[in-house]
């Protein structure tokens, strides 16, 4: 029984860590996709003001 | 004073987006684009995302540092016990982590991206909500909503200095338009939650002063409130569809509040007129913010 608990318990910190793993690579993923598009622009303003 | 049991399991990413308080930051992202889209220029879209973003992750932060701080207020309130912190559903620290970290990024995020002008005005709106209103205001006086208002007042002005890199008059009139609303807003969901207020030992105003006065004091902030959202028509800052929506919709809340104002609620009372009110003011800020844009974009 406390073994089932015990397997129950763990099972729930290893969905959270995976939940949470997942979220975080998309996260990081879309703020370096973001952090491209602002170089982006700000290089293009950058000429455009030369 | 911790709520959380150290052998909690990592909590779910949800209960750290509940931590944000989406409904209320829908709110402050409207106004804050609102107030870029009716900025005179043209900002580029990647740039007004990132300031949008900021206000947004600025307003999360500074929500899961109210909900870190009051952790122990929201466990006696049944409007907000089922909050992640009191249900016990995540550590504190994992709370107060979260949310200096997500206030940092945004206010770093929106210096570099955008302007300093907009990431000082970004900075100490989340230090005015969460050290002034939060920590200081709330606990202690009934007029915490008045000052504390001011908070939720910032977006408007950080999305016109984030396209402008400057702060004018309209951004300042619509500051003083959500800083006058906040009171009737509030009181008018404190008179119907009144118990929950006084339970949870909070000196609302209906709790510490009465309904009556409560009542007294909605029907007051309306005047000026309603000054600060019809006036940017007659001074000329906004055109025609402004000026015409503004009027119609703030007479509207202007006759909501009044009935509110007049009347003795009775035992068992229903509270129908304050939650009308209640309900109507959220309507009420997107409309006059829509109308804005809509008004500076056909212009």
């Amino acid at each position: 029984m406390k073994r089932d608990d015990n397997k129950q318990g763990e099972n729930l910190i290893r969905q959270r860590q995976k939940g949470r793993a997942i979220v975080m690579a998309v996260l990081l993923g879309a703020f370096v996709l973001l952090v491209f598009a602002i170089t982006i622009v700000k290089i293009k303003a950058g000429i455009a003001a030369r | 004073m911790s709520t959380a049991s150290p052998l909690l399991p990592p909590a779910h990413w949800r209960d750290f987006l509940a931590l944000t308080k989406p409904r209320v930051m829908t709110l402050v992202v409207f106004t804050g684009l609102c107030g870029m889209l009716a900025a005179p220029g043209h900002i580029n879209p990647v740039l007004g995302f990132t300031a949008i973003l900021c206000i947004a992750l600025g307003a999360g932060a500074a929500g899961a540092l109210n909900q870190w701080y009051e952790a122990d207020i929201d466990a006696v309130m049944r409007r907000t016990a089922e909050r992640p912190l009191p249900a016990g559903r995540m550590e504190r620290q994992a709370a107060l982590h979260f949310g200096v970290g997500l206030a940092a990024f945004s206010v770093i995020l929106m210096g570099l991206a955008l302007n300093l002008a907009a990431a000082a005005i970004l900075a100490i709106s989340i230090l005015f909500y969460v050290l002034v209103y939060t920590v200081w205001l709330k606990p202690r006086t009934p007029q915490n909503i008045v000052i504390g208002g001011a908070a939720g007042a910032f977006p408007p002005l950080i999305g016109w200095a984030a396209a402008t890199g400057q702060v004018a008059l309209l951004p300042l009139l619509l500051f003083m338009l959500v800083f006058l609303w906040t009171p009737p807003h509030f009181w008018a969901l404190a008179l119907f939650v009144k118990t929950d207020y006084a339970n949870a030992g909070i000196p609302m105003l209906p709790v510490v002063a009465g309904e009556r006065t409560t009542r007294h004091q909605i029907g007051l902030y309306t005047i000026p409130m309603a000054a600060a959202a019809v006036l940017p028509w007659p001074l000329g800052l906004t055109g025609t569809i402004y000026g015409v929506v503004s009027l119609v919709t703030t007479a509207w809340f202007a006759l909501l509040a009044l009935r509110v104002a007049t009347r003795t609620s009775q035992p068992d009372d229903a509270m129908k007129p304050e939650k009308a009110l209640f309900k109507y003011s959220i309507l009420y800020l997107f409309v006059v913010f829509g109308a804005l844009v809509i008004d500076r974009w056909v212009a």
